[in-house]
């Protein structure tokens, strides 16, 4: 099935597959974990029981996508020794402890607090409860910050030396932790992963609010995502333009390609919309440019020079048509989801907010916004860091295991397979548990049912002897 | 590894300890998907997977720490390793994904479909056992490593020693997962769970005698290990003492005290771990590479040190938290799900 291709080229497409299917779950899972913590200190805090109905709503959708993430992730933590054992022996003195105090600080703790989170609310304290919550939320805060920080090294690398074994060894871990790329990068992907929940969340509200204007559930929990979408979306984009001008600072072989830019501009580069990149001629064919524009927005001077990819040696260039694209999605994205925001705005003041079909139907069809533009994002900035793993340093072609084209080619396959089956499952249960509408007196994952069932029937409760409570 | 050889030897006792926590946590969440197809009836299952949903993530977490911790301590036996174990580690997570979606797909599903990932859980935990168990097994029989490298071929794990390694596990962790179900469960099941421990048990005694006959025919050096003299006065105890633990184990299984098989199965597993650090210190990579030319540079040791030393008590600490929140015996109709 994959003949024709190196050994390097299966272990990338490998990891970019595994990887962009694990992706999509912490980012849903961080934004989801913190809206939860929201949900529940505003029931502690308010005594309302929307509020708790939303929680246990979104608290059953959690538990399905966190199981995804979880075994997804186990897959992404053994590939960089399966696939890239070179890269683990040169690398590992200084990303792995970065890898092992996000296990440490992070996973253990949301797994820790995990089980009490979606079972216990009936067996602790609401207030201990809400803690295990909290714990939860906090702990996927700190997973991004480690691995953002390992990525972040990996594109920017600082703070390190190399040893007499060509490993990369530590000289300074403020220096390595805090890389140049790391703190931009960090504020974007937790932005845009509180904005892809907020727009999932949103999406299922409006379609319920479609059907039944009248839903407490669905306009609680449609409002909220709004003002989110409102206030986060203008945030993301100031975000990613200082992103911007930071990859132009560090990695700006990468910007390039991202603009289009093949050729050198002395006197203003144009912003160029649309085009198709050749990257074998050097030219983007049939472009639409705004003259000086991009010259603008990266130097905010209409006539700053821009060097071009005609400065960097070809075999450093990254494959520009992908970026270009990716880039542009993305950037797309960030901006329908500004207008989505404007517009709820607009029609919160006109007080049509739940009434307004036309706003209901944009925010239904902008649910999946988000996983497109995290996915895009991070095509445009992995892609971007290529022909390297570790940026100017260490070759991606020097990085993969000694291992021949048909091993990496069959587990390849083995993963489209799997992936596809656990995947197309795990996404029809949460399409269905997002089609119902949120109840009063909804039901958790869940303890609750467990403590119900018991209430329920006192014989079998008073039969359990040695029985939990 | 100047002034890294103190260190060096805590990093190696720190991983093994990590790997054995996962045993010990994830063997009898895996050993209850082996059993899986011997419990047919629905609220059985349901029982089953309650006894552990609320913990087995925490306990796979283990894994992702000895596979991360040996990366960052030990990162050339990780570059070793991982491409000479590559089917049973491809396998191992394949299994681990199947079983691990399992948990809430199971409950998401009408009655024919919820039966497929039944099956899912079964097939994913047997699969993840047998391909930890032969990963083990091909690690002791040792690798072929040129310079940095793994220089062997794809299939050089497999050999009749490696399977019976994988056969060994995967009856242990049933072993575990049978106990573990006299221990949180009551009534039919629990007494079921009662008469599958004396065959798994039986298994695994022979399981333990095979390997530990036929690891000294692997190497020279293990032979030496363990039976030469002044050695043999530190290694006799090691079998006597899983006979002693034998003769408890088969006791309490005959007076039916439900809290202590599932420990004393533990005891065994610790002592088949001490037997194989026996055989393998101070080689990280059998007969290729030892702890010290594996080693991070010491500062990366050290950094990861303070972390291991605050975090791990902290982790323990709320981890069996959460096994008291949920302590006690599960019952049909009264699980958490």
């Amino acid at each position: 099935m994959f003949d024709g291709f190196g050994a390097v080229e299966l272990a990338r497409a490998q990891f970019a597959f595994t990887m962009s299917f694990h992706i999509v779950f912490p980012a849903f899972s961080i934004g989801l974990a913190s809206y939860l913590a929201v949900l529940e200190a505003l029931w502690l805090w308010s005594g309302r029981d929307v509020f708790l109905d939303l929680f246990k709503y979104w608290l059953k959708i959690f538990a399905v996508a966190f199981g995804m993430g979880v075994v997804s992730g186990i897959v992404m933590s053994y590939q960089f020794g399966t696939n890239w054992s070179t890269y683990a022996d040169k690398t590992g003195p200084v990303i792995g402890p970065l890898m092992a105090y996000e296990v440490l600080t992070a996973f253990f703790l949301e797994a820790g607090f995990l089980g009490v989170m979606l079972f216990g609310l009936e067996r602790v304290g609401h207030r201990l409860h809400f803690l295990a919550t909290l714990m939860v939320a906090i702990g996927t805060l700190i997973s991004a910050f480690w691995i953002l920080a390992a990525n972040s090294w990996m594109q920017t690398p600082a703070g390190y030396a190399v040893n007499a074994d060509g490993q990369f060894v530590t000289e300074s871990w403020l220096g390595v932790i805090f890389n140049p790329s790391f703190p931009y990068r960090l504020v974007h992907m937790v932005l845009a992963a509180y904005l892809t929940t907020a727009l999932v969340v949103g999406a299922v509200g409006a379609a319920h609010l479609l059907r039944n204007r009248n839903l407490a559930g669905a306009r609680v929990m449609f409002s909220m995502a709004m003002w989110m979408a409102t206030l986060v979306a203008p945030l993301q984009i100031l975000a990613g333009d200082q992103h911007g001008l930071n990859t132009l600072e560090h990695q700006p072989a990468k910007v390039m390609a991202m603009e289009g830019h093949f050729t050198s501009h002395p006197n203003g580069a144009p912003l160029v919309l649309f085009g198709l990149p050749n990257q074998a001629a050097g030219k983007v064919d049939y472009a639409i440019e705004v003259p000086r524009l991009s010259s603008l927005i990266l130097k905010h001077s209409l006539d700053a020079p821009l060097a071009g990819l005609d400065t960097v040696a070809r075999d450093n260039w990254p494959p520009v048509p992908i970026i270009f694209w990716s880039f542009r999605i993305m950037v797309g994205m960030g901006f329908l989801m500004l207008g989505l925001g404007l517009l709820s705005l607009w029609m919160r003041c006109w007080g049509t907010l739940y009434e307004s079909r036309l706003l209901h139907i944009f925010a239904t069809a902008m649910g999946p916004a988000g996983f497109v533009a995290v996915l895009a994002g991070w095509f445009t900035t992995e892609v971007g860091r290529q022909p390297f793993t570790v940026y100017g340093v260490l070759r991606t072609a020097d990085s993969a295991s000694p291992l021949a084209a048909p091993a990496v080619g069959s587990s390849l396959l083995a993963f489209v397979i799997v992936y596809f089956i656990v995947y197309a499952a795990g996404l029809t249960y949460l399409f269905r548990l997002m089609a119902q509408p949120p109840q009063h007196g909804e039901q958790g994952p869940s303890g609750d049912m467990a403590s119900h069932a018991a209430g329920i029937t006192p014989a079998a409760g008073v039969a359990a002897e040695g029985a939990v409570r | 590894m100047t002034g890294g050889i103190d260190i060096a030897i805590i990093w190696a006792f720190i991983i093994a300890f990590a790997v054995f926590v996962y045993v010990v946590m994830d063997g009898f969440d895996l050993g209850l998907g082996i059993l899986f197809p011997l419990f047919p009836a629905k609220s059985d299952r349901d029982v089953i997977m309650n006894s552990v949903a609320p913990v087995w993530d925490g306990n796979e977490t283990w894994l992702v720490l000895g596979g991360g911790g040996l990366m960052a301590a030990f990162p050339l036996a990780y570059a070793v390793l991982m491409p000479a174990l590559y089917t049973p580690i491809i396998a191992m997570l394949i299994g681990l994904v199947f079983r691990g979606v399992a948990f809430e797909f199971r409950w998401r599903t009408t009655q024919q479909q919820q039966n497929r990932w039944d099956i899912a859980f079964a097939g994913g935990s047997l699969l993840a056992a047998l391909a930890q168990g032969i990963a083990l097994g091909a690690i002791l029989q040792g690798v072929h490593v040129e310079g940095r490298h793994y220089a062997g071929g794809w299939w050089d794990w497999l050999t009749p020693f490696s399977i019976l390694t994988g056969l060994a596990i995967a009856v242990g962790y049933a072993l575990l997962g049978a106990t573990w179900l006299v221990l949180k469960t009551a009534g039919d099941l629990r007494d079921k769970a009662y008469h599958l421990c004396w065959y798994l048990l039986f298994a695994m005694l022979g399981a333990i005698a095979a390997v530990s006959i036929a690891t000294p025919f692997l190497h020279k050096q293990y032979e030496a290990r363990w039976f030469a003299w002044p050695n043999i006065l530190l290694t006799a105890p090691v079998p006597l003492a899983v006979a002693a633990v034998t003769v408890l184990l088969l006791r309490s299984l005959a007076a039916k005290q439900d809290s202590r098989p599932f420990f004393l199965t533990l005891a065994l597993f610790a002592l088949s771990y001490a037997g194989l650090g026996v055989s393998m210190y101070p080689y990280i990579v059998p007969q290729s590479i030892t702890i010290w030319q594996a080693a991070s540079p010491a500062n990366s040791q050290i950094f990861m040190l303070f972390g291991v030393s605050i975090l791990i008590p902290l982790i323990l600490g709320y981890t069996a938290w959460a096994y008291w929140v949920f302590r006690g015996k599960v019952r049909a109709g009264s699980g958490y799900h």
